[in-house]
C-alpha cells in the first residue's frame, strides 16, 4: 500500500464518523471575525442551540475597523453598519463565553496574523475560519481553510464540518532564489502557471528545498495566496522552523507539554511512497519579482516584462477577458509594466504584514533614503501592520521611524485597503502597488486598479513613482 | 434549508469566465447582520455605472431576462473569498441554479447550504445553453430528481451530483441536525483527544 500524504494523516486524525458520503471532521480552531458570523449566531439562536466549544474559538475584529484611532473602540467607528457587525460580535462573543481581541487590544489584528502569532496555530491541527485566506494556517502543517457562514454556524454547534476529500497536489520549489525574490514570487508564479482554477479540488503540499530554507513568515505568504489557486488549503510539513517559531508564544504548551506536543507534531509528513494525484515543480532560480497586470492573480508577469497582447489569445473568452481586465486597468497591450506610474502605495494585507514582511519594505527603504530618495510626491504610501504586537515590535525596531521619515504613513493595524469595506480605498481610477492576494475589479474600492506584488517591490514602486523593478534598489 | 426539486424558468446567459465573489457581490454590502437583502448588491458593478444609473446591455437589466431563475456563466464561477453572502445575493435576487463548466470549492459550498443548485456541465454543453439562452423568451428546465437541464429547443443534458448532497437538496435538510445525530461520536472523539493531546486542553 502507497503511504500516505501530510493532507492523509491530518484527516485521518480528525474523523469523528461518516455521514452520508461526507466525513465528519474535527475542528480544532475555530478563528471568527465580524464579518462572516453575525447570521451564523443568529442561526444558533434561532434554533436554540448553544457553542458547543467556546475554548477553541477565537475572535478578532479585522475587516470593518479603521486603521486610526482604534483606541476609542467601536465609539470611534462611523459608519454605522460597520459598527453594528462590530458591536454584534462583541455581544455574541460575551454571550458564548468565546475570547474576543476587540478593537485597541493589543493582541487584535487581522485573523490569519492573530492565530498564529499566539501560537493558537500549531500543526497537525485542523482550522477553519469564515474567510478564504484561513490557507494561510498551512504553514503550520495544519490543515486549514475557509469556510462559508453556514459552515460557521455548524462548526459552533458541533466543533466538527462535513467535508469530502479533496485530491492531494504537490508544488516542488527547487533551487534558491536570486536577491529580490521571495516568497510573494513564488506564490505569483504558482498561480501563473496552474491558473486561478488549477487547484480546485487539491490540497496542495509545498515541498523542496526552496521552502525548507523558507521562514515562517514566508510559508504564510505562500500559503496564504494558496486559495488564489483554487486550492482551499495549502500545507507546508512542520520542521525544526515551525517549532523555533511556536515555541514560548501565548498558547503554545510549556516545558514538558511542548516537548510532548512536538513530538507530536513531527508525525505529521509525507511518506516517501506516497502518491500524489498532481506534481508540479517550479525552480525558484529562474525566477524574477514577479507582478499582476489584470484583474486575476493568475495574470502575472516579470516585472522586466511588457503587458500582453490580448490580440495573441487563441481562445475567444479568455480573449475578451483579457482585453477588458486591460481597459478596467487603463494599460496597453505592449507597454512596459514599469511604466505604469502609481498612485497609492499599500503594504498590508494578511499575505504581507508581518515583521519580517515590514522588515523587508523598511530595509528597501533605507537603502533608497540613506541615497537621498523618499516616497515620490505624487505618491500616498500606506504601512499597515497586521496586529498590534507586530505594529508594537516594528517600533521597537525603529521601522516606523524609517517609514515616516521617507513619507509613508503608519497606521493602526487591520485589513484596511486589503479590501474595500473600511475606510481606507482606492478612489475610482486610481493604480495602487499592493502586497494584498486579490487584484479582482473593485477589491480595493470601486473602480481602484490593484497591482499584486511582494512588499519589497511595494517599497520600491512607493519611492519610483511607478512600477519598479525592486533589484535597481538593493 | 429551501428544498430544490424541480424549476422552470427563464436562463440569463453570463458568458465571462472566473467571475469572482468580489464580483458578484463587493465587499461594502457585506456589512450587514442579515441574510435578506443582499439582491441590491448582486453583481453590483456589472448592473451599474458609476454614477448609479443602470447599464442597459448587462444581461441582468435587460427586459427579457427580468425574472430568470437561471444563470448561465464561464468556468471558475465563484473564485475569491468565502462569502456566504454570494449564493445569498443570488438568491435573493431570484437565482436558484447556476450552470457553469466549473466552480470554485467554498463557492460550491455555498450554495449546497442554501438550496442553490451548482450544476457542473463540459464546456461545449455550457456553450451549447448560453446560446439557447440568447434572446431571453424561452422556459428552460432543471430537475433535480432526475439530474437534467432540458434546454427550450427541447434537448437534455444530465448532471451528475453527490448522492448525499442531492438528497439533503431534495428534501432541504438542515446538516447540524444531522451531525448532531453523531453527538455520541463527537464526545468520545473529544475525549480520545484529550487524552493523546492535553495541551489542547489548557488554552
Ligand atoms: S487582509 Fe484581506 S484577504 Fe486577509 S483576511 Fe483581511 S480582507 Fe481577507
Amino acid at each position: 500500500m502507497a503511504g500516505k500524504t501530510l493532507y492523509d494523516k491530518i484527516w485521518d486524525a480528525h474523523v469523528v464518523a461518516e455521514d452520508g458520503g461526507e466525513a465528519i471532521l474535527y475542528i480544532d480552531l475555530h478563528l471568527i471575525h465580524e464579518v462572516t458570523t453575525p447570521q451564523a449566531f443568529a442561526g444558533l439562536r434561532s434554533a436554540g442551540r448553544a457553542v458547543r466549544r467556546p475554548d477553541r474559538t477565537l475572535a478578532v475584529a479585522d475587516h470593518n475597523i479603521p486603521t486610526e484611532g482604534q483606541d476609542l473602540g467601536t465609539a470611534g467607528i462611523t459608519d454605522p453598519e460597520a459598527k453594528l457587525q462590530l458591536e454584534t460580535l462583541g455581544r455574541n462573543t460575551a454571550a458564548a463565553g468565546i475570547e474576543y481581541f476587540g478593537m485597541g487590544d493589543i493582541r487584535n489584528g487581522i485573523v490569519h496574523v492573530v492565530g498564529p502569532e499566539q501560537g493558537r496555530t500549531q500543526p497537525g491541527m485542523t482550522i477553519v475560519c469564515g474567510d478564504s485566506h484561513t490557507s494561510t494556517h498551512g504553514a503550520f502543517g495544519a490543515l486549514a481553510h475557509g469556510i462559508g457562514t453556514s459552515e460557521v454556524e455548524h462548526v459552533l454547534a458541533t466543533q466538527t464540518l462535513r467535508q469530502k476529500k479533496s485530491k492531494n497536489m504537490r508544488v516542488t520549489f527547487t533551487g534558491a532564489p536570486a536577491p529580490g525574490v521571495g516568497a510573494k514570487d513564488y506564490a505569483l508564479a504558482m498561480i501563473g502557471e496552474i491558473g486561478t482554477g488549477g487547484g480546485t479540488g487539491y490540497v496542495i503540499e509545498y515541498a523542496g528545498e526552496a521552502i525548507e530554507t523558507l521562514s515562517m513568515e514566508g510559508r504564510m505568504t505562500l500559503c496564504n495566496m494558496t486559495i488564489e489557486g483554487g486550492a482551499r488549503a495549502g500545507l507546508v510539513a512542520p520542521d525544526q522552523t515551525t517549532f523555533d517559531y511556536l515555541r514560548g508564544k501565548p498558547a503554545t504548551p510549556k516545558g514538558a507539554a511542548f516537548d510532548m506536543a512536538q513530538s507530536y507534531w513531527k508525525t505529521f509528513f509525507t511518506d516517501a511512497d506516497a502518491r500524489f494525484d498532481r506534481e508540479v515543480v517550479i525552480d525558484v532560480a529562474k525566477l524574477v519579482p514577479t507582478v499582476t497586470w489584470g484583474t486575476s492573480p493568475e495574470d502575472v508577469i516579470a516585472v522586466t516584462d511588457v503587458v500582453p497582447d490580448p490580440a495573441a489569445i487563441a481562445d475567444e473568452t479568455r480573449r475578451l477577458s483579457a482585453q477588458k481586465a486591460l481597459d478596467y486597468m487603463g494599460l496597453t497591450a505592449g507597454q512596459k509594466i514599469t511604466d505604469a506610474k502609481v498612485d497609492v502605495v499599500f503594504i498590508g494585507s494578511c499575505t504581507n504584514s508581518r515583521i519580517e514582511d515590514l522588515r523587508e519594505a523598511a530595509s528597501v527603504v533605507q537603502h533608497a533614503f540613506l541615497h537621498g530618495r523618499m516616497v515620490a510626491p505624487h505618491v500616498r504610501a500606506m504601512v499597515v501592520p497586521g496586529s498590534g504586537l507586530v505594529r508594537e515590535q516594528a517600533e521597537a525596531e525603529g521601522l516606523d521611524a524609517m517609514f515616516k521619515a521617507a513619507g509613508f504613513e503608519w497606521r493602526e493595524p487591520g485589513c484596511s485597503m486589503c479590501l474595500g469595506m473600511n475606510p481606507d480605498k482606492l478612489t475610482p481610477g486610481q493604480r495602487c502597488a499592493s502586497t494584498s492576494n486579490r487584484n479582482f475589479e473593485g477589491r480595493q474600492g470601486p473602480g481602484g486598479r490593484t497591482h499584486l506584488m511582494s512588499p519589497a517591490m511595494a517599497a520600491a514602486a512607493a519611492i519610483a513613482g511607478h512600477i519598479a523593478d525592486v533589484r535597481e534598489f538593493l | 434549508m429551501q428544498a430544490f426539486t424541480c424549476l422552470d424558468s427563464r436562463a440569463a446567459p453570463l458568458n465571462q469566465t472566473n467571475i469572482d465573489t468580489d464580483q458578484i457581490i463587493p465587499a461594502r454590502f457585506l456589512k450587514t447582520v442579515e441574510r435578506e437583502g443582499l439582491g441590491r448588491g448582486l453583481f453590483h458593478a456589472f448592473r451599474y455605472d458609476e454614477t448609479g444609473a443602470e447599464r442597459p446591455d448587462f444581461v441582468l437589466n435587460r427586459a427579457e431576462y427580468k425574472g430568470a431563475s437561471i444563470l448561465v456563466a464561464g468556468d471558475n464561477f465563484g473564485c475569491g473569498s468565502s462569502r456566504e453572502h454570494a449564493p445569498w445575493a443570488l438568491m435573493d435576487f431570484g437565482i436558484r441554479c447556476v450552470i457553469a463548466p466549473s466552480f470554485a470549492d467554498i463557492f460550491n459550498n455555498n450554495c449546497f447550504n442554501n438550496g442553490l443548485l451548482p450544476i457542473v456541465l463540459p464546456v461545449d454543453q455550457v456553450n451549447a445553453l448560453m446560446d439557447e439562452a440568447k434572446g431571453g423568451n424561452h422556459v428552460f428546465t432543471v430537475d433535480l430528481e432526475s439530474q437534467t437541464v432540458t434546454a427550450p429547443s427541447g434537448k437534455t443534458y444530465g448532471f451528475e451530483i453527490d448522492a448525499g448532497r442531492k438528497e439533503k437538496l431534495l428534501k432541504g435538510l438542515d446538516a447540524i441536525g444531522e451531525t448532531l445525530q453523531h453527538a455520541g461520536d463527537i464526545d468520545v472523539f473529544e475525549s480520545k483527544r484529550a487524552i493523546g493531546q492535553p495541551w489542547l486542553e489548557l488554552a
